[in-house]
């Protein structure tokens, strides 16, 4: 088997049809499922409603894997890996931060949340704003920076998708970038919400799938899992150690993590807005179990995966390139196929989810809002609103396929950039907003520009924090600066309104 | 306004001070489990990597934040949501529901 790799880091490429025709196969599926929500939505009778949150129809099931397949992305499947590759067990103590983030999300947005949205028939995080703060700049900030941002981290989503594309397949960044781009444009262009989620629960069950035969076959071909601790432990004891090499995973760095990765996940408008996509509070019970059982699954999996991997494939510089020759080392082409669907479909479910919210944030939270508040009503328009939902969806992801063609390094940090900035803007607005009835639009406002801003400068000029991920002063310093205005500026008819508070 | 679970009547206007006791409870059971994850992770694997005691190959420290805690965390989110989560309806009675409607006969 080490014969083999070495082969294949001779002749990098490889472009074997076994390889391909799952890879296919399974390309195909999401297109037919694009087009089946493309046909629900044509008879949809609320367009807004069906093409940006599905109806609010999900079950248990599919919120479960939308909500997870959405949140694990290039940096579960490539980044991460690639880090625990270089880190050892450490990084998978890290990556277990995630565990809460079914229950969390879910739990603390809540029921209230989904009542909330129902009411005033939100389908975008920023209408949730829009009610509660009766704020322009509010909304208007809110929509613009979860545009930018998410065009930030829908290009390393791509890159990491054509990257890993590239090392599977052997066939060129840029074709992989380009079946890949496309695919996802056109089935999120053409089937909206509905088509995201449905994929998004296909691509979760592909990437349990993946992690599983991965996982096993690691450890099979690294002589069972006491053999491989103790090979990790002969390269560098630090491996098998909490703590990493020289040190790395320190405590307040590790700990500013709950924060990043577990706490501060309330507050992505891309994950909230699942929070008020489903049917029932069955749905939302059954959605949690589901959702922690995957989400520990993966994380525990891919991780140990990459931290394992350093075992098989000791010598590697570019931690990202170690999924893809784990895969082609230890799978057979035609299973490799189908496991490199597991992280592209990580990443697409990650791109497609802010691509029709990007869109949305455009069509509804600033077209239909400020610029043509009157489009909503018309019923003749309904054609030239689905016309212009489908241009804005598509051309979003042509700008972001566009940006995508000169890749940086390590895809794990740029992520992080946007990730960090989304809760900076929206965490204490969504959960302040929802619980406390002094939150008015000013705080809220102060509130996201302080936090971005501060977040960017920090992320800059200062790095870490006390050793700490600088999420952690920047959530800080944009909590004490919403109570503060907030309590400064409250007039009474900033109360919370009667639809937040009316059980 | 009913249960739709047990059908037993949800008294008016407390739908809210349900959805604030299970976003607490969400938050609590949070908590617990970073305790678990810390104190397991920390108090086993601070020491000298010579000294580890293992679990089925891994490291004791690892077996139990990573893996145990992640069983027995899973388990706990079940037990949280079958024991303490109430299936309120979500859309108010004056509105009819939009997907199957068991809410509009409550």
């Amino acid at each position: 088997m080490k014969t083999g790799f070495h082969k294949i880091m001779e002749n990098p490429v490889v472009a074997d049809y076994q390889l391909m025709i799952p890879l296919f196969l399974y390309l195909g599926l999401v297109y037919l499922m694009a087009f089946y929500s493309n046909r629900i939505l044509s008879r949809s009778g609320n367009f807004i409603e069906e093409y940006f949150i599905g109806s609010r129809g999900m079950g248990g099931f599919v919120l479960a894997m939308t909500l997870v397949a959405t949140y694990t992305s290039a940096s579960s499947f490539v980044g991460g890996p690639g880090v625990a590759y270089k880190m050892g067990l450490g990084w998978i103590l890290l990556a277990m931060v995630q565990l809460p983030t079914a229950w969390i999300t879910l739990g603390v947005l809540g029921k209230k949340f989904a009542i909330v949205a129902r009411r005033v028939d939100a389908v975008t995080v920023n209408d949730i704003l829009r009610e509660r703060y009766r704020s322009k700049p509010v909304v208007i900030l809110g929509s613009m920076s979860l545009i930018v941002f998410f065009i930030a981290a829908m290009v390393a989503q791509f890159i990491g998708g054509a990257r890993l594309f590239e090392g599977v397949t052997g066939l060129s960044y840029n074709t992989g970038l380009i079946v890949f781009a496309v695919t996802v444009i056109i089935y999120t262009t053409i089937g909206g919400f509905r088509a995201v989620a449905l994929t998004d629960a296909v691509q979760g069950c592909v990437m349990i799938a993946g992690t599983t035969a991965l996982l096993i076959g690691i450890v099979n071909l690294g002589g069972g899992v006491e053999q491989i601790v103790s090979d990790m432990k002969a390269i560098d004891p630090a491996l098998v150690s909490p703590f990493g090499p020289d040190n790395f995973i320190s405590r307040p760095f590790i700990m500013s993590f709950w924060v990043l990765v577990c706490f501060g996940v309330i507050g992505l408008p891309h994950t909230a807005v699942r929070c008020f996509g489903y049917r029932d509070s069955r749905s939302m019970h059954s959605a949690i179990v589901i959702g922690t059982i995957v989400v520990g699954f993966l994380m525990l999996g891919m991780h140990l995966c990459g931290a394992f991997g350093r075992v098989i494939i000791p010598q590697l510089a570019v931690g990202d390139k170690i999924m893809p020759q784990l895969i082609v080392t230890v799978l057979p082409p035609v299973f490799a196929g189908v496991f490199l669907a597991g992280p592209l479909a990580a990443i697409m479910s990650t791109i497609d989810s802010q691509l029709i919210l990007a869109s949305a944030a455009i069509v509804k939270d600033l077209y239909l809002n400020y610029i043509k508040p009157d489009t909503a009503e018309d019923l003749q328009s309904r054609k030239g609103l689905q016309r212009l939902s489908f241009w804005v969806t598509a051309i979003v992801g042509v700008i972001v396929f566009g940006a995508s063609f000169n890749p940086p390094d390590l895809i794990v940090w740029i992520n992080l950039f946007a990730f960090g900035g989304l809760q900076a803007g929206f965490l204490w607005p969504l959960v302040l907003g929802l619980y406390w009835e002094k939150a008015n639009a000013a705080g809220a406002l102060a509130s996201m520009v302080t936090g971005i801003a501060s977040y960017f400068y920090l992320v800059i000029f200062v790095k870490r924090f006390w050793g700490m991920h600088v999420i952690v002063p920047t959530l800080v310093i944009a909590l004490a600066v919403f109570v503060t205005v907030s309590l400064l500026t409250f007039r009474e008819e900033d109360r919370m309104p009667e639809v937040f508070r009316r059980g | 306004m009913i249960n739709l679970k047990t059908n037993k009547k949800i008294p008016d206007g407390t739908r809210f001070a349900q959805a604030n006791r299970e976003a607490f409870l969400s938050l609590l059971l949070a908590l617990m489990y970073m305790a678990w994850w810390y104190f397991t992770a920390y108090g086993l694997g601070a020491g000298p990597v010579e000294d580890y005691s293992y679990i089925m190959g891994f490291p004791s420290w690892f077996f139990l934040s990573c893996i145990a805690g992640f069983f027995i965390f899973a388990l706990l989110s079940f037990a949280m949501v079958r024991m303490f989560f109430v299936e309120i309806p979500l859309t108010d009675e004056n509105r009819v529901s939009q997907d199957n409607g068991e809410s509009s006969c409550g």
